[in-house]
């Protein structure tokens, strides 16, 4: 029974550091983008401007880059820590693509932004952009990696189970890195992170526009900000939203029990013995946790024909149910016999809801807000409110893509790798509940320290501004004169 | 056992050395900061001279432990989870160190910088001392059951001998570090190591000599492989010899090699005191052996092309960097 205790803080824990490490994965993905971006405008158009303007964000992505290292380490250790039956059972396969992230990607994207931040006054400009884009790049094969791991737990392929050594085993590497749902999520999550780098940087420029006087030269610092960040962010939006229906379409096949919860279909909706042929969508839903039934609901007419069918009418959703007993038929009463196959409907429903209509916002607010901004006009600067929205929103992609990860991740309980292992049988077995009560309180503090610092040194950073002098925002100059100047004096 | 098995069991070494060779004098270096430097100048030339490379160092940490997850799963598993408490706070370091680095310089007043910088001297003792203790705990035998569990109590994790291999290890990397400083830096504090250099050595030399002490007592290295064990031991007392002689001349790169080394020379004491085993059980049936705790070779394989590809890839943009980063650093002068 002690097992529980363990079991519980082991979840707790891998879902807390997780969720942490994902605050600042995207959100330094996106800004090596945005910052990539910035500085690959400097070199072409050679205005002063935009270097600082990547530089400024630079800082910010160093911090956040920073934070996202240090949370990192746990991610690779914590697998051997608490789920050393995990690593035992699948290490074979799943150990493999986390090595080959850390030789290909870590390396390459620590000793670049090494690099990128100490040789500003050293390199050319057009080689010093280079390492910028070197480490966003490595970044998202990390990601694709790290997402190859994930999407083996989420759809097992390219293995066979061996009976005698009590493991699954690699029988096809390519199979790993061709599985469909990575070919899903991968996309999808890069895309979010452009997302989260777009609405950050045209967030926190926001806030400074809400500070700055009239007629301050920083002003067009940050308006350039805004329009770079938000088309790289409504590129991403626009990406997640087909992506994401994509991904959606697919859990039908692949993962059915998360689709039903995510859609709160408790019961079967079989659109051909509907007089409208069609099957209705929840708006809200609410369902019992104990009875498994959807006890309240809102429904629209057509749109689940429309998002799960592609089509106005058709398409069959299973319910959770019918799920229920097609699992127990197929896999067995789980051996706790307290656990089943339902998955935490209520909490899928609602994360799924946050994200999708996130993206609806986010996509809103920055179509309206280029609007306000474009050159014409002075409209962004008028419009205070709107500067607010726009600023709130900084935080919002974190909101969103932590609403996915708890559809991803709490959709396919109480599997930890679909269909063959249990979160239960995954835990080890020897660490006890001192240990991890203990190391979830240091994480849990920690992580309040460096959450807490995090926004509060963004903020410092972001009231010192860039160190802009007037004449080299309005006069764009040569920005090889300067580095010039700096290697004449060097002799 | 296979030969396959076997270059795995030689490449995860290699990535170990790799690590306490580069994050050694890293390291040692943060160890430096209130010690050492004197002033606001001394320490931004310290941060400098480490603050391009730390993190790429780190990664030799992630790679190895990824190595070790994919290559030998039974491993990475008993250890990290037989380790918890002792893991915990070397991750715990590694986290404060990271952010310090970064943190340190936005930080509003001077006491907060202070605060981290601190933290990094903390930090840069804590990571090595407990590593130390790790391996030395690893290579004296755990109470490991049938499963490859690991369940020992307060006595098994510090006794003697891991107490020594922890203080050692942390030594040697603090006197990397020192000479790394002496290489990199100039001003007064080059002066202040070189001092430092010539009173730790002598310390060093006794500890080395209480470790093979102990070494004899605890594990099965001398008894099992005594010809080669104590080959490494003696190369490691003659490096240290030589690093102490050269501190009284003025040679800079090879006193550094010397310490780098001589880290590596401690990885390589371990790794072939524990081959054939991965980890060495009380009851010698339960230890891990490589030939049994291993990925299928079919995995083994796949993970060979890959690092035979981007190894010499990832070495030759990290030696570049170095390259890059090759200036000598003035301390007084690094801030205009
Ligand atoms: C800002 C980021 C962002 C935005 C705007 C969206 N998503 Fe998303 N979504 C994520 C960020 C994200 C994510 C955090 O990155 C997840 C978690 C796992 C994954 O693959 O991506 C995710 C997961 C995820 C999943 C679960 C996949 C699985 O369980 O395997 C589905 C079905 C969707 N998304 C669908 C959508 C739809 C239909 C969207 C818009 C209409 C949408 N997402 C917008
Ligand atoms: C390769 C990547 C990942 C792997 C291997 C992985 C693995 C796991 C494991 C082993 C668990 C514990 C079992 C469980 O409780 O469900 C879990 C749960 C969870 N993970 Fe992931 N995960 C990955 C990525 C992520 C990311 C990036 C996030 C989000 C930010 C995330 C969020 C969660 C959450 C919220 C849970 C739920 C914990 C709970 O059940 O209470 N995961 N995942
Ligand atoms: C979908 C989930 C994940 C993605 C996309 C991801 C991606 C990244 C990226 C891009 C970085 C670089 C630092 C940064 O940008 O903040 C990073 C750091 C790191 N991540 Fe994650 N990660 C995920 C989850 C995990 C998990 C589950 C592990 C555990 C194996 C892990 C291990 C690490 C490590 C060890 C670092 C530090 C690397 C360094 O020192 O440079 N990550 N991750």
């Amino acid at each position: 029974m002690t097992l529980v205790g363990i079991l519980e803080l082991a979840r707790f824990q891998f879902a807390m550091t997780t969720i942490f490490h994902f605050f600042f994965v995207p959100m330094s993905i996106g800004l090596a983008v945005v910052v990539a971006v910035m500085e690959t405008m400097y070199v072409i158009k050679k205005d002063e401007t935009y270097k600082k303007m990547a530089q400024f964000w630079g800082k910010i992505f160093l911090l956040s880059f920073a934070v996202g290292v240090v949370t990192g380490i746990i991610q690779e250790f914590q697998f051997g820590m608490n789920w050393s039956r995990y690593s035992r059972y699948v290490g074979d396969i799943f150990g493999a693509p986390l090595a080959v992230e850390a030789l290909v990607a870590f390396f390459a994207e620590s000793t670049f932004i090494g690099l990128w931040s100490f040789t500003w006054d050293r390199m050319k400009p057009a080689v010093h952009v280079l390492f910028i884009w070197i480490v966003a790049i490595a970044s998202c094969v990390s990601a694709l990696w790290i997402l190859a791991a994930n999407s083996f737990m989420q759809n097992p392929v390219g293995y066979a189970i061996n009976n005698h050594m009590g493991r699954a085993e690699l029988t096809d590497f390519g199979a790993l890195l061709t599985n469909k749902q990575l070919w899903v999520q991968f996309p999808h999550v890069i895309v979010g992170t452009l997302v989260a780098g777009g609405f950050i940087v045209a967030g926190m420029a926001a806030f400074k526009l809400l500070k700055l006087k009239p007629g301050d030269p920083q002003i067009i610092l940050f308006r350039k900000s805004i329009n770079i960040a938000l088309v790289v962010g409504l590129i991403g939006v626009g990406g997640a939203v087909i992506t994401g229906d994509k991904h959606a379409f697919d859990l039908q096949t692949m993962q059915p029990m998360k689709y039903a919860a995510m859609e709160g279909v408790d019961e079967t909706i079989d659109s051909s013995k509907r007089s409208d042929k069609a099957q209705p969508w929840s708006l809200i839903s609410v369902t019992n946790p104990q009875t498994h039934k959807v006890i309240a609901k809102i429904e629209i007419p057509y749109v689940l024909s429309i998002l799960g069918n592609h089509s106005l009418t058709g398409g069959k959703t299973v319910g959770t149910t019918e799920l229920q007993k097609e699992f127990v038929a197929k896999y067995g009463e789980p051996k706790d016999g307290v656990a089943n196959y339902y998955v935490p409907e209520n909490t899928l429903f609602y994360a799924f809801r946050v994200m999708a209509m996130g993206a609806g916002l986010l996509g809103l607010i920055a179509v309206v807000a280029l609007w306000f901004n474009r050159k014409k006009s002075n409209l962004i600067l008028t419009q205070r409110w709107f500067l607010w929205i726009l600023g709130v929103m900084t935080f919002f992609p974190f909101v969103v893509n932590t609403a996915g990860w708890l559809v991803t991740e709490l959709g396919r309980y109480p599997w930890v790798v679909y269909g063959l292992m249990t979160i239960a049988d995954a835990v080890s077995p020897n660490v006890s509940t001192a240990s991890l009560l203990i190391s979830n309180i240091v994480y849990f503090l920690t992580f309040s320290t460096l959450g807490g610092l995090m926004i509060w040194l963004s903020r410092r950073v972001l009231h010192a501004g860039p160190d802009v002098q007037e004449e080299e925002i309005l006069s764009p100059q040569d920005p090889y004169e300067h580095l010039q100047a700096q290697k004449e004096s060097e002799k | 056992m296979s030969l396959l098995q076997i270059l795995w069991f030689i490449l995860i070494a290699i990535l170990w050395a790799g690590f306490f060779f580069l994050e050694g004098f890293d390291f040692g270096v943060g160890m430096q900061f209130f010690g050492l430097a004197k002033d606001d100048h001394d320490r931004e030339a310290l941060y400098q001279s480490i603050g391009p490379n730390w993190d790429a160092n780190e990664v030799w940490l992630i790679t190895a432990g990824g190595a070790m997850f994919a290559a030998f799963p039974y491993w990475y598993a008993s250890l990290f989870s037989g380790f918890y408490l002792m893991l915990l706070v070397v991750l715990l370091a590694l986290i404060y160190r990271g952010s310090a680095f970064e943190f340190r310089e936005h930080m509003p007043t001077i006491q907060g910088t202070r605060l981290w910088e601190r933290l990094i001297v903390l930090s840069s003792f804590i990571a090595p001392f407990f590593l130390g203790m790790i391996f030395t705990a690893m290579a004296s035998g755990m109470p490991i059951d049938a499963h490859g569990d690991l369940t020992a109590g307060f006595f098994d994790y510090v006794t003697p001998f891991t107490l020594v291999g922890g203080i050692a290890v942390t030594l040697m990397s603090y006197i990397h570090g020192l000479n790394f400083t002496r290489l990199k830096i100039e001003g007064k504090i080059t002066t202040r190591a070189t001092a430092q250099l010539k009173l730790l050595y002598p310390v060093l030399l006794a500890g080395e000599v209480l470790f093979a002490i102990l070494l004899f007592f605890y594990t099965d290295f001398i008894q099992t492989k005594p010809l080669l064990t104590v080959i490494l031991l003696a190369i490691l007392v003659v490096m240290t010899l030589l690093g102490w002689y050269s501190t009284y001349h003025n040679g800079k790169t090879f006193p550094f090699l010397l310490s780098g080394f001589g880290l590596v020379v401690v990885v390589v004491l371990l790794f072939t005191g524990l081959f054939p085993r991965l980890m060495v059980a009380h009851n010698p049936a339960h230890s891990l052996l490589i030939a049994t705790s291993s990925s299928t070779p079919y995995t083994l394989r796949v993970m060979t092309y890959v690092v035979a590809t981007a190894l010499p890839l990832t070495l030759g943009y990290q030696i570049w960097s170095f390259y890059v980063f090759r200036k000598r650093i003035v301390s007084h002068k690094v801030i205009e």
